[in-house]
């Protein structure tokens, strides 16, 4: 019965607000940079700014999967772990044995080959989101469950697989794609920024990319106004489990060792980096420009605060502060709005 | 008994809300011991007046008297301490806990930190012993049906020293004997002197267990009777009125030529069970009807006849349980708002916020979410195309925004409801069903509303219209078809519906159906 007449002021052709959050994220990036910069000038050189980027390009290509989830007001929790079982699988594949088998035998070609290690690594990671996704979409369990129990079952899923022992030792083809560099940059960055550009571009000009944002924002409407919620709510799970399986597969490159450990504690990083970034946990808001933004945040403050000699103790806390702080600045923007 | 001695006296109470008069100077009184009936349309008052007794609302002006001395109700904590209670349609109780825990919750027997469970068990047994309720103590609630809920509420009412208790359509999930047995602990309160107020749709009802009734009528007193000198007929007179409001009027009705004009939608003989009350509850029993090509059909019926379910089921919004919906003469299968999309059905949805928009996309955005696939080439969404089709409608429909990029959740109640008719127009729907369109929106948008609802049946658009205004069905509507409890209890062509016919049919019961008034057109 009562409605808030709402009488437009001057006609405003982009609705600015919309983007606060990215855009305050994009300020105090800018802001951080310019202060290490004057401490340590080495900061800017650009040695260290590819190495800024090369660090957080496994935390990126997750971040852009994990936008997508929460962007349906989803979560997935369990891309850690996955990546860890999809790192094992590629490596053992790449060498050309199951597990343990292969371990320790450095070198020796009589694997399938490297697009089949890829190949098996995001076949691993699909398959895991697919399994995650379903029970979301279809059995209606809540996805911080689902995955939280993914979390668990991945990581163990890993040690299983390679009975506790990492798969060592590649040849620079298999080592090429985590540590190899065209010209000055590093190969993972081409990756995570060519991934970053695509989804950029489905999340802004596809219809799919609207449909999330829809279902998002307002499940039920999106459902009345035809949309097939479930099979959209799949999906997202299905684009972070194909991020972790090739993710698995570049840090066992880059370490040149997949292990049972690897990415321990990483979704909350990836987290922390898309809700920096502005993108909503109550889904329907945000995009991928915030959540590079929001991850190369995490990864200049972690860089600067090493050169400077800062323990990495104060920096987990330094990130902590700082994501309170984004989601309160951003509820701040949103309060004054209405 | 007069006012002044009354329990309860609210005296020319007034409350507007932007843009509405909810109440207008109105009095109320009850007195102990009496059971006080208070009816009227959806949309009368009665909501807000109760919302002013329990310390929800304050009133604009007016006066409140309990026991003789004036009142000032601030929250609902402070309504309680006074003893006035309210029993609402969902019910506040806590699922989880046992029934002696809910009728004492915040109020526990007991030192500072434990609960004296032996005390909590025979204060309640003593209550639930003096108003002759068979439950156990130490029953948890969600074990029990919505009749013994409704117990625990009047219970816990009682254990508050209640001298008011407000009931809101307390029967309305009820069975024939739960009714009774609900009549029987009215009687009791009566006895112990509570004075009760008893909100309910059903005529009969009230006749049965009130001794007065207060009629509303759009926010204003429409009569005050005692039971022994009225009649069914009478109230509803009461309820109605006599003034149709200036609504627009459509100027061609198909009345008269209906019957030669071609059947687009058939619905046969729909049941549904099952409410988010109680999932044994008969929401649809057995509705059928159908809709002519360019006609208007209104769906008539107070709250909880079943309309929005109906529409919903058609949509395939919510799953129907068993019968048949011909489109075109064919039999169709709606599993999902996908399907019925496809075959040609738009949904403007009850809450248009809540089910209509995503509120916080643009206008643009929500425009063509129902069309993204014929806007879409190899996926990419033609971005010059949705403008120019989205600049196309905000013109033609006069769509008051700064631009297309506009967040919906700025936009007035009017515009935002023509965003989600535009959705639907876009796919050049054959069946149109809209679930209280004009509702929360001003005088002037809801005459642009009506206007375009006439032009889309002239250009042979069949609309299902769903409305709580009866004078909105009445002018709007082609035919009415009308709905209580869940049946199809009568249907009027245009020239035959009146405020009276309509009340009646919508109030009518499941026996009075069947036995006094035979004469029912289906």
């Amino acid at each position: 019965m009562t409605m808030k007449q709402n009488t437009p002021s001057a006609p405003r052709p982009i609705d600015w607000t919309a983007y606060a959050s990215q855009l305050g994220a994009l300020g105090v990036l800018i802001a951080i940079c310019i202060i290490f910069a004057l401490i340590e000038p080495a900061f800017v050189s650009s040695r260290n700014i590819f190495n800024v980027l090369r660090q957080v390009s496994i935390y990126g290509l997750l971040a852009v999967g994990m936008t997508f989830v929460i962007l349906t007001g989803g979560i997935d929790l369990s891309i850690g772990s996955l990546l860890a079982l999809a790192g094992l699988v590629s490596a053992a594949v790449y060498k050309g044995g199951m597990g343990l088998l292969s371990a320790g035998t450095a070198g020796q070609a009589e694997g399938f080959g490297l697009i089949p290690a890829i190949a098996a690594a995001v076949a691993v990671g699909v398959l895991g989101g697919l399994l995650q996704g379903t029970a979301i979409a279809r059995l209606k369990v809540p996805p911080f469950i689902v995955t939280l129990g993914g979390l668990t079952a991945f990581r163990g899923g890993a040690l299983l697989f390679s009975s506790g022992q990492p798969i060592s030792t590649f040849t620079d083809e298999y080592k090429f794609w985590g540590q190899g560099m065209v010209g000055p940059v590093p190969v993972p960055v081409i990756i995570f920024l060519g991934f970053a550009l695509l989804a950029y571009v489905v999340l802004r000009y596809t219809r799919y990319g609207r449909h999330l944002y829809a279902v998002g924002g307002n499940p039920e409407a999106a459902r009345l106004s035809g949309l097939n919620v479930s099979r959209i709510v799949l999906s997202v799970y299905v684009i972070t489990g194909f991020f972790a399986g090739l993710s698995g597969f570049l840090l066992s490159s880059r370490l040149n060792s997949a292990e049972q450990v690897a990415g321990v504690g990483y979704e909350l990083t990836v987290i922390a980096g898309v809700v920096i970034g502005g993108t909503s946990l109550f889904g329907g808001e945000g995009g991928i420009f915030g959540t590079v933004i929001g991850i190369l945040l995490i990864g200049v403050l972690s860089n600067g605060l090493t050169l400077l000699n800062v323990s990495p103790y104060y920096q987990q806390i330094l990130v902590g502060l700082i994501i309170v702080f984004a989601v309160y600045l951003d509820q701040l923007v949103k309060r004054r709005r209405r | 008994m007069d006012r002044q001695s009354a329990l309860l006296w609210m005296k020319d109470v007034s409350k507007a809300f932007p843009g509405v008069q909810a109440l207008q100077s109105v009095s109320l009184y009850a007195a102990a011991g009496e059971v006080l009936g208070l009816i009227g349309q959806n949309g009368a008052g009665k909501s807000t007046l109760m919302k002013i007794l329990s310390g929800v609302y304050t009133i604009d002006s007016g006066e409140l008297y309990f026991n003789g001395s004036p009142l000032v109700i601030h929250s609902p904590h402070q309504a309680q301490e006074l003893g006035i209670s309210i029993i609402y349609q969902e019910l506040n109780l806590m699922p989880n806990l046992s029934v002696m825990e809910n009728i004492f919750i915040g109020r526990e027997p007991g030192g500072a930190v434990f609960v004296d469970r032996r005390q909590l068990e025979q204060q309640t047994r003593a209550i639930l012993e003096r108003m002759h309720m068979h439950l156990r103590p130490t029953a948890l609630l969600r074990s029990l049906s919505v009749a013994e809920q409704q117990m625990v509420e009047i219970a816990k009412a009682i254990s508050r020293d209640v001298r008011v208790l407000i009931m809101d359509e307390p029967t309305s999930a009820l069975s024939e004997a739960e009714v009774e047995t609900l009549f029987e602990i009215i009687r009791e309160l009566k006895r112990s002197g509570v004075a009760v107020i008893f909100i309910s749709h059903r005529l009969e009802e009230v006749l049965h267990i009130c001794d007065r009734v207060s009629v509303l009528r759009d926010g204003q007193n429409a009569g005050d009777v005692q039971v022994a000198d009225t009649s069914r007929e009478e109230l509803i007179r009461r309820m109605v009125g006599r003034s149709l409001e200036q609504f627009f009027h459509r100027t061609e009705h198909l009345d008269g030529s209906v019957s030669s004009t071609e059947v687009v939608l058939e619905v046969q003989k729909i049941h549904r069970r099952g409410n988010t009350l109680n999932p044994d509850a008969v929401v649809l029993d057995d509705v059928s009807f159908s809709l002519r090509r360019g006609e208007i059909l209104g769906l008539a019926g107070l709250v909880g006849a079943g309309r929005t379910e109906l529409v919903r089921t058609i949509f395939g919004a919510d799953r129907r349980r068993s019968g048949r919906i011909l489109l075109n003469g064919r039999e169709v299968n709606i599993h999902s708002p996908v399907d019925a999309i496809r075959l040609g059905i738009g949904l403007v949805p009850e809450d248009r916020k809540a089910q209509g928009l995503i509120l916080g996309l643009a206008v643009r955005e929500n425009m063509t979410l129902a069309h993204l696939d014929t806007l879409s080439r190899a996926e990419f969404v033609q971005l010059a195309t949705e403008r120019r089709l989205v600049t196309e409608y905000i013109e033609r429909f006069e769509i008051r925004t700064p631009s297309m990029e506009q967040k919906v959740v700025n936009l007035s109640g009017g515009n935002q409801q023509k965003v989600v008719i535009a959705k639907w127009l876009m796919l050049t729907p054959q069946i149109l069903i809209m679930d209280e369109p004009t509702r929360g929106i001003d005088v002037g948008a809801k005459s642009e509303i009506y206007e375009l609802m006439h032009q889309l049946a002239t250009h042979g658009i069949s609309i299902i219209m769903i409305s709580s205004e009866f004078p909105e069905l009445l002018a709007m509507c082609d035919r009415i078809v009308c709905l209580a409890e869940g049946r199809v209890t009568g249907e009027l062509l245009h020239r035959e519906a009146t405020l009276e016919t309509l009340m009646h049919f919508c109030t009518l019961r499941r026996q009075v159906v069947s036995v006094s008034e035979g004469a029912i057109a289906l």
